[in-house]
């Protein structure tokens, strides 16, 4: 996604990106980034929490609208409702992608 | 506060991704300035999570990737704001899909946005958002020279003032 945003801030159109890695996404000069502590797949928050929801989104847009520089990061302070063990195991698919099972088991 | 980029991936990944140094030929700085007030701002959305129309738009090919696992479909979506009752279909592999699939805004906060337009918090939803599959090792050639500029685009077709992405 960095690559994308960069491609399109170069075209003139202001980006913000919100990220579970934000540490990566400023290593790779994203111009603005808005960092949230959430399990992947799930950048907005939980469904239907609409208040988290929405917090994410106006931090987002007041950062796209107020950054002065490039490389703003922003980092919002809210934590996951769910313990970490539970949340780690909830995020991840089914069944490994296939890129993983190629990793784990590289003979097929 | 300071949020901890590694919390949720696996302890056998986080060295790939640590100390990442900024990609060959993405080392300059971009920066566009944001002109107008947010309240009379027209946004756009951009997710990662591989979304389409559900019965109405072709999904990303999972099938390939499936069978090149180094490959992942490197094409993008258009999304109506005005999406109404009709679903979201999600097509990632490396995510669980739950959550969005019970909740968009999950992933693609377009109701969240409406609502905000709505409340005269930015100016204006653009018609259309867009969303992509973020899994993309061997794709990036093709993002950088077809996907990016197609979105640009539409972005500028749209009157986009500046775009939200997420990646899942």
């Amino acid at each position: 996604m960095p690559v994308l945003a960069r491609r399109i801030e170069a075209a003139g159109i202001p980006t913000c990106v919100v990220t579970m890695m934000p540490q990566t996404a400023s290593s790779l000069l994203t111009p603005r980034v808005v960092g949230v502590e959430f399990p992947f797949g799930h950048p907005f928050g939980r469904p239907g929490d609409r208040f988290v929801q929405r917090t994410v989104l106006t931090t987002a847009l007041r950062v796209l609208a107020g950054a002065e520089q490039p490389q703003t990061r922003v980092d919002i302070d809210i934590e996951w409702p769910e313990p970490r063990g539970q949340a780690y195991k909830a995020w991840q698919p089914s069944e490994p992608s296939p890129i993983v099972a190629a990793m784990l088991n590289p003979k097929g | 506060m300071r949020v901890d980029s590694f919390r949720f991936l696996p302890r056998s990944f986080v060295p790939l991704y640590e100390n990442v140094t900024p990609l060959e030929g993405e080392q300059d700085v971009v920066w566009a300035p944001f002109e107008p007030r947010l309240a009379g701002a027209t946004i756009a959305l951009l997710s990662s999570a591989g979304l389409s129309v559900a019965g109405e738009q072709e999904p990303f090919d999972l099938d390939r990737e499936r069978g090149e696992p180094g490959w992942g479909d490197p094409t993008h979506r258009v999304i109506p704001s005005a999406l109404g009752e009709r679903a979201l279909a999600m097509s990632h592999l490396h995510v669980n899909n739950d959550d969005t699939l019970a909740d968009r805004n999950v992933s693609l906060p377009l109701d969240v946005l409406n609502e905000l337009a709505a409340e005269g918090v930015v100016g204006a939803s653009t018609r259309s958002h867009y969303s992509v599959m973020g899994y993309q090792q061997a794709g990036l050639g093709t993002w950088r020279t077809q996907t990016a500029p197609a979105i640009v685009d539409l972005l500028r077709d749209g009157g986009a003032d500046g775009v939200i992405l997420a990646p899942v």
